[in-house]
């Protein structure tokens, strides 16, 4: 079963606090990957704010047209972080890179003039040409281009994978860490399958199966929008039906468990927003996740969440203390990552709830579906 | 005596017809229920001679020829009366004295069904009696899902939507701006489809109502029934019970008088409007109610004559192509209810479906599309048409599916399914199997006829006479000496009991595929079938 982990902290942490939590959970399962999700970053990309990252795996040629291509479309670097691989063979299962890259870039002069959406847009078609140039190749692996956000993945036991790459370096420590370790489940071993998901600022890892892929994929696949593509995991959508929530619809993450699992018809009819909520429930019934997941999620505005499947039948843990708290799906990872804080108020999410922490991180904030909806945009 | 005897090239033998009745002698009481029960009439109480040679005892007399007279059943050779199997006269028996069997060989009889030039019409089914739904697996069981959903005790909300399903921006904008959203119901997926009151028996119907009525009401599945063309009993217009009710229009308008001037004083809408335009056991012909069933009552809810036959043309015949005819159509028909109500066609499976539903999905009043294949049935076809014509539902109903896919508009517009569904047996797994390759829900009408009535029709031609109005069961006749055979409560209990069994089956099959909370359409990763040209027809798993 896979394990997933994130925390959120005011002060920023080393990536190594996640794969720890991630090891204490893993009590003699597969650990076949490890994927991780960075983001309001500390040390020296956090100058950088509001500059695009790029974030993947690149041979030595596959970098050379890298750069060919961002310097032809006038993306000049203003920081990288490579990780070189060490001389000694890798950890078992994970294939030998050639570098591990994390770019800082400038944007063009003529993107100044755009707007927030139209930069959203840029920024996913670059890293979706990226891929594409990558996958005619198998030179360049990309998992993200955006601003503040860092992702990395890498296929073998988490742990050792971690040491290899010395992920404990100051270059990575975030304010937001979503890691997970990942049982091959599904489909084939493929790094693009490897959660955390990631596109425009929106990015989940769950736990569990998703059996109602196929229409779910359909679906989104026939939005006509190009970010909705890949699905090497059935999880994928979770991340792109957040993103469909939020850029597409207009709605906030307190709808998301709405869409995903939407009340029955009686609870509906004593809903406050019950008109509203059957509308959502009608025209989004397609998006509706039937298996038992956990899902663990980062929003663009930096809040972090949980939600569970309808029944509950997965895991999942939130605690923490002011200024730091985490999800985990297990509650020893959690007591591995914050022993020091008040077990009584760790909470886990059932059926109806969802859990998010703000950008501030001050306190959980509970909301129950049969609540009524905060104002609607 | 003439060595030709009377033969002319239409006298057959017993042995040439489908089926002979087999008939003791020696348990038959000569009770006479037999031949009073017998539909067509196909056997008939005779006189039999014999001549016995009888030795004398003594020698007083010679030995001579003893001529003996007995009584018992005769099977008529007459092709017009030749036995349907229907095994009634078994049924009323009290001492299993008769039966019939099927014979062992081709028979004849199909080369003289067309006395007058006639060809053959029946009521009921194609002589076929496999199918491809039978042969798909599902096979992709969620192991991961642990622990596993249990069918007995897990919330299931086994609904689907029939009505037009807007895309989510446009339905959340049009909330927002108070526009008009249409009409959406929340159904069982498995519908009653429409089997006129006309064609069925008014006890029939009755039973079938109170069924639904009793699951909607007692139970909380939503199940809904279609009337079929023909209008519906004015009460039934004006309950509160319409609610559950689909009606049906099609061509030859039979029954809408009565709907439309009940609109004022109808205290419910009802759940949807279907327009038929074709039916899948004989596609591109109308409707036809032979005269044998239009008595008062059907006449007067009609509003025809009694005692004539009523074709309903095979197009709507006031308006120029199909095109018009659904855009009008739907329209109008949406008007007449303010917009509240789903409107919806139904087409035969043919490879044309494609062009109709790529219309529909440019109609915003659109509700939904009905595909009945071929497998369906029908009041009164020609046996040509039932047999011969017509596209199995799987493949048809994936195209469209798939199509939808394409466009983006996948369940937008629901597909629903019918034409032979569970006409093994096998209803939960057909009905599953469908909804897997894209149905939003299927419609049943022979099962229905079969489980909750008894009807003793089979896909092997056995009994198909429901056209003429001599249902043995008193199923598909007005006839009240055969209807009264029928106690409506008791189809009532069965309709029931089908619904719920449905239910659990079909619980438990999608429970193990890890599905609960919303229906698997179009969940084709499920599906599996050991042929590799289906498979790759219908774009499923092939497996072996
Ligand atoms: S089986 Fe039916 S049709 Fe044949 S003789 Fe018996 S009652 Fe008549
Ligand atoms: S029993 Fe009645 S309904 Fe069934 S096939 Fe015979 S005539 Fe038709």
């Amino acid at each position: 079963m896979c394990r997933l982990f994130a925390v959120t902290s005011q002060e920023p942490q080393s990536p190594m606090m996640a794969i720890q939590a991630l090891d204490v959970m893993r009590e003699g399962h597969d650990g076949s990957g490890v994927g991780l999700f960075l983001s309001d970053l500390g040390g020296p990309f956090e100058e950088f704010k509001g500059a695009p990252v790029l974030s993947g795996i690149f041979s030595n040629a596959g970098l050379k047209r890298l750069d060919q291509f961002m310097m032809n479309i006038g993306f000049m670097t203003k920081y990288k972080l490579s990780i070189k691989v060490p001389k000694g063979a890798p950890p078992s299962g994970a294939p030998r890179r050639d570098i591990y890259l994390i770019r800082a870039y400038e944007y063009p002069e003529e993107w100044e003039s755009l707007s927030e959406a139209d930069i959203r847009h840029r920024l996913l078609m670059i890293r979706l040409q990226l891929r594409q140039m990558g996958e005619e190749e198998g030179d360049m692996i990309v998992f993200s281009f955006w601003p503040d956000v860092v992702m990395i993945k890498e296929i073998g036991d988490p742990m050792s994978v971690a040491e290899y790459l010395q992920l404990d370096r100051r270059e990575l420590y975030a304010r937001i860490i979503m890691a997970q370790g990942r049982q091959n489940t599904n489909y084939a071993i493929n790094l693009y399958a490897c959660h955390p998901f990631f596109i425009q600022g929106v990015a989940s890892m769950t736990n569990g199966e998703n059996t109602a892929f196929i229409p779910i994929r359909e679906f989104l696949e026939s939005r006509g929008f190009p970010g909705y593509m890949g699905y090497q995991s059935d999880s994928e959508v979770f991340t792109h039906i957040l993103h469909y929530t939020i850029y597409r619809l207009g709605l906030g993450i307190e709808a998301y468990k709405h869409i995903i699992t939407p009340l029955q018809d009686p609870d509906l009819e004593k809903h406050p927003n019950g008109a509203f909520l059957k509308q959502v429930k009608h025209s989004c019934r397609r998006l509706i996740i039937d298996g038992p997941n956990c899902v663990i999620g980062c929003l663009p505005d930096k809040s972090v969440f949980m939600v569970q499947d309808r029944k509950k039948l997965r895991p999942g843990v939130v605690g923490g203390k002011p200024g730091l708290y985490a999800f985990s799906s297990e509650i020893c990872g959690l007591d591995a990552a914050i022993p020091d804080r008040d077990k009584s108020k760790d909470f886990q999410p059932m059926h109806l709830d969802t859990a998010v922490i703000g950008p501030q991180r001050r306190e959980v904030t509970l909301w129950s579906q049969t609540d009524s909806l905060p104002l609607l945009h | 005596m003439v060595t030709n005897g009377f033969i002319a090239p239409s006298s057959l033998s017993v042995k040439d017809l489908p089926w002979q009745v087999h008939w003791s002698r020696d348990r038959c009481t000569l009770c006479g229920r037999c031949t009073a029960v017998c539909p067509v009439h196909a056997i008939e109480l005779a006189v039999f001679r014999k001549r016995a040679v009888q030795p004398v005892l003594g020698l007083k007399e010679p030995p001579s020829s003893l001529f003996q007279v007995f009584y018992g059943i005769r099977q008529k050779t007459d092709p017009a009366y030749a036995c349907i199997g229907c095994a009634m006269c078994t049924m009323v028996c009290p001492n299993e004295a008769i039966i019939p069997v099927r014979s062992d060989e081709a028979d004849k009889l199909r080369y003289h069904v067309n006395r007058g030039g006639q060809p053959r019409r029946r009521g009921g089914r194609r002589n076929m009696p496999d199918g491809v739904l039978d042969r798909i697996k599902f096979t992709r069981i969620s192991m991961l899902t642990d622990p596993a959903l249990d069918a007995g005790r897990h919330e299931f909300e086994l609904r689907t939507l029939l009505g037009r399903i807007l895309p989510p921006e446009d339905s959340l904008q049009l909330l927002k701006d108070e526009g008009w959203i249409p009409p959406v119901r929340e159904i069982y997926p498995l519908i009653i489809g429409g089997m006129s009151f006309g064609a069925l028996s008014p006890n029939m119907w009755e039973g079938l109502q109170m069924g639904v009525a009793y699951l909607n009401e007692e139970l909380g599945m939503p199940v809904r029934m279609c009337t079929g063309e023909g209008g519906c009993p004015p009460r039934l217009l004006r309950s509160r019970f319409l609610k559950y009710v689909i009606l049906q229009i099609a061509s030859g308008y039979f029954g809408w008088d009565e709907i439309i001037h009940a609109l004022p004083e109808m205290k419910e809408d009802p759940c949807a409007v279907e327009i038929k335009y074709g039916q899948g056991a004989k596609p591109g012909d109308g409707g036809l109610l032979m005269w044998y069933k239009v008595n008062q009552l059907i006449a007067a809810i009609r509003g025809v004559p009694s005692g004539v036959s009523l074709p309903s043309p095979p197009t709507h015949q006031t308006m120029y192509s199909i095109e018009e005819a659904v855009a009008k159509m739907i329209q109008s028909m949406s008007m007449a209810w303010g917009f509240r109500v789903p409107v919806y066609p139904k087409i035969s499976g043919t490879s044309t479906a494609l062009a109709v539903l790529n219309n529909l999905t440019r109609n915003p009043y659109a509700a939904g599309l009905a595909i009945d294949g071929e497998d369906g049935g029908t009041g009164a076809a020609y046996n040509v048409s039932l047999d011969h014509m017509g596209h199995p539902i799987a493949s048809n109903l994936r195209d469209c599916y798939l199509n939808l896919v394409k466009l983006g508009k996948q369940n937008e517009l629901p597909l629903f399914a019918g034409g032979g569904i569970g006409k093994r047996g096998n209803l939960a797994a057909n009905a599953a199997a469908l909804i897997m390759l894209g149905a939003s829900g299927v419609q049943i009408g022979k099962y229905i006829m079969q489980a909750a009535a008894g009807c003793v029709g089979s896909e092997s031609d056995r009994c198909n006479v429901c056209n003429i109005g001599i249902c043995p069961k008193g199923i598909t006749s007005q006839d009240p000496r055969l209807y009264r055979r029928l106690d409506p409560e008791l189809v009532a209990e069965r309709v029931v009991d089908v619904f719920l069994a449905f239910d659990t089956e079909f619980k438990k099959i999608v429970a193990p595929l890890g599905r609960s909370t919303s229906l698997p359409i179009g969940m084709s990763d499920a599906l599996g079938v050991d042929d590799r040209n289906i498979a790759e027809r219908l774009q499923i798993r092939y497996v072996v």
